[in-house]
């Protein structure tokens, strides 16, 4: 094992990552690309730091969630298998998956799966809920300075008082899917 | 014993030939139309690859099409409309969905950052270094590529090498060195060509820019003192012409730049100066923001466009990743350089228009004739980070929307 990774991506992974992500051949060797070049270090990971250097990423509200989404929990570099994990969830839905068989387990794209990833975005502490602090700091993220604490608590109380069915003041995920649905 | 014959033969003939076929008509100016049939040939063998590559490609399996400019189909919607709402209407917990997905739309793509790398090239041009996306498809393609290496290291490369350290000595000998680079330039609208007394501004690509744009006229050059290589073509050039050489801390000093400057063209007898707004080379495929220093000196503005063919040999040289001898390498071993340089009217800056507004103007031109995408990017963040104010300009659209003109907090600032 070198200091330096291989840069080319082996056949054998290919194929994993295919089956698990359900990419094509050529998405995959696109995606692989611009995942090594991003890697300013060259070392096969990336770091919070590399994703930050896409401005239009850097400017984004959300962004250091984002980022957030990509590491495993409490590490701070993320492999090409865990990137393109991420991503698939992002992958559009090709007609000919459409009619799969019920039974087989669920794609990473699915749309019970999108709803996940935005859950997570919200849900800092992983609790399963959406607790009216962490919707406060999302929305904090979101409007920056410009709107008034005062405000921005009305906004948020509101929101959980029309989300919330069993009365625990927070948002469960059954609760985030039905507010979606309207 | 043979063998040693055998290789003084072949450099006796080799040297002959660099000297009867490059150097003389080089010396007087004449062509002997070598390069065009070159070209001629070089178009031929790439187009038939193509072919090769795209037939090989659909044997192989059924690929999606996918946009030979971008890997994914961005939504370009404003925030408005991508939020599905009008204005004042209400947060709701999907507004999230919004900007996860332009968040990661950035990630897979975003354009900035790819302008900082090489262009990439829907067929392949036989150069391995461009070869990203395309797989073995034929023997016969293999036979052609391996061809290509050895024509290109064993003979390009050595005639190249040899006339290139001729010009380092001559300054004359730019017509040399552009023919040793296989480059036909297209010049376009000589009328324009930059007078005596004005300033001339450009796209980046390459330090090869300058060497075109010389070939065609002299100018005063100003820009940032390089160590090894590029230092001694530098102070080789001061010696024949006066230029501006800074150093990049001194530059920060932009009013010294300026005066300087401004001290420059005054004496309207002196060559015009060539400036690179851009301030950093971009991989020619869009136009970076004009820093406005350039546009504040006054003077009249000549604005060229310098659009190289990226089939024939990528360019673009990206110096925080290769330093000038390898970058330079890379460029002698390329097929060719193929460029067009436009030249276009004088402009000025108008009554009530500031320096940023002008630069803007400026660059709008030069990208419109060239073919270039216009970028608001800064091109500094090759190597520095985004400025906060965008993200709170982002963040303050959003409030705008969910809450309505009335009452946000401080919106005069």
């Amino acid at each position: 094992m070198g200091s330096r990774a291989s840069t080319l991506l082996r056949d054998e992974e290919l194929e994993e990552i295919k089956k698990e992500t359900g990419f094509s051949h050529s998405q995959i060797t696109r995606l692989y690309s611009r995942f090594t070049s991003l890697d300013k270090g060259e070392n096969g990971t990336l770091s919070r730091e590399d994703f930050q250097r896409i401005p239009e990423l850097a400017i984004n509200p959300l962004g250091d969630r984002i980022i957030n989404a990509f590491f495993p929990e409490g590490e701070d570099q993320v492999n090409f298998r865990g990137f393109m994990r991420t991503l698939a969830h992002f992958r559009p839905i090709e007609d000919n998956e459409k009619s799969k068989d019920v039974n087989g387990p669920e794609p990473l794209n699915s749309r019970s799966n999108k709803l996940h990833f935005a859950f997570r975005l919200y849900d800092l502490d992983k609790d399963d809920k959406i607790s009216r602090d962490e919707l406060l700091q999302v929305l904090r993220m979101m409007v920056g300075v410009n709107i008034s604490d005062e405000q921005l608590g009305s906004i948020a109380d509101r929101t959980i008082q029309e989300a919330d069915q069993d009365g625990d003041s927070a948002i469960s995920f059954t609760e985030f899917v039905k507010m979606d649905n309207h | 014993m043979d063998g040693a014959e055998l290789a003084g033969q072949i450099l006796y003939t080799w040297l002959t030939l660099v000297l009867g076929l490059i150097l003389l008509p080089s010396a007087f100016g004449v062509s002997l139309g070598i390069s065009e049939i070159y070209m001629k040939i070089l178009v031929k063998t790439l187009e038939w690859a193509t072919l090769r590559i795209e037939t090989g490609v659909a044997k192989q399996s059924v690929l999606k099409n996918s946009a030979s400019v971008g890997i994914i189909q961005r939504d370009e919607s404003p925030m408005e409309k991508g939020l599905s709402g009008l204005r004042g209407r209400d947060f709701e917990l999907s507004d999230v969905f919004y900007f996860s997905k332009k968040g990661l739309e950035a990630i897979v793509e975003d354009e900035v950052t790819q302008r900082f790398s090489s262009e990439e090239l829907v067929s392949w041009n036989l150069l391995t270094r461009t070869n990203v996306n395309f797989q073995y498809v034929s023997p016969r393609l293999t036979m052609v590529w391996v061809l290509g290496v050895i024509v290109r290291y064993c003979v390009l490369l050595p005639l190249r090498l040899k006339n290139f350290l001729s010009e380092v000595v001559h300054l004359t000998c730019c017509r040399i060195c552009v023919r040793a680079l296989s480059g036909t330039i297209h010049y376009h609208n000589r009328q324009y060509r930059p007078q005596k007394g004005g300033i001339c501004v450009a796209n980046h690509t390459s330090p090869i820019d300058v060497l075109i744009l010389t070939t065609d006229g002299c100018y005063t050059m100003v820009g940032q003192v390089h160590g090894g290589l590029m230092g001694i073509i530098q102070r080789s050039m001061v010696k024949a012409c006066p230029h501006i050489w800074f150093e990049r801390s001194e530059m920060k000093d932009r009013h010294l730049v300026i005066r300087r400057l401004k001290e420059h063209i005054a004496l309207k007898e002196e060559l015009p100066i060539l400036i690179f707004p851009e301030g950093t080379c971009i991989n020619n495929t869009s136009v970076m923001m004009f820093k406005k220093g350039s546009f504040e000196i006054g003077g009249t503005i000549h604005p060229v466009a310098i659009k190289y063919n990226p089939r024939f040999g990528d360019a673009f040289w990206n110096s925080s990743k290769y330093n000038i001898v390898s970058y330079l390498l890379r460029v002698m071993t390329s097929w060719a350089i193929v460029c067009d340089v436009w030249y276009m009217p004088p402009m000025t800056r108008e009554e009530g228009e500031d320096a940023v507004q002008f630069a803007n103007r400026v660059k709008s031109a030069i990208a419109v004739q060239g073919g270039l995408t216009e970028l608001p990017w800064d091109g500094g963040l090759k190597r520095a980070k985004v400025k906060d104010t965008f993200k709170e300009e982002q963040q303050k659209n959003y409030s705008k929307m969910i809450v309505g003109n009335g009452s946000l907090k401080s919106e005069l600032d």
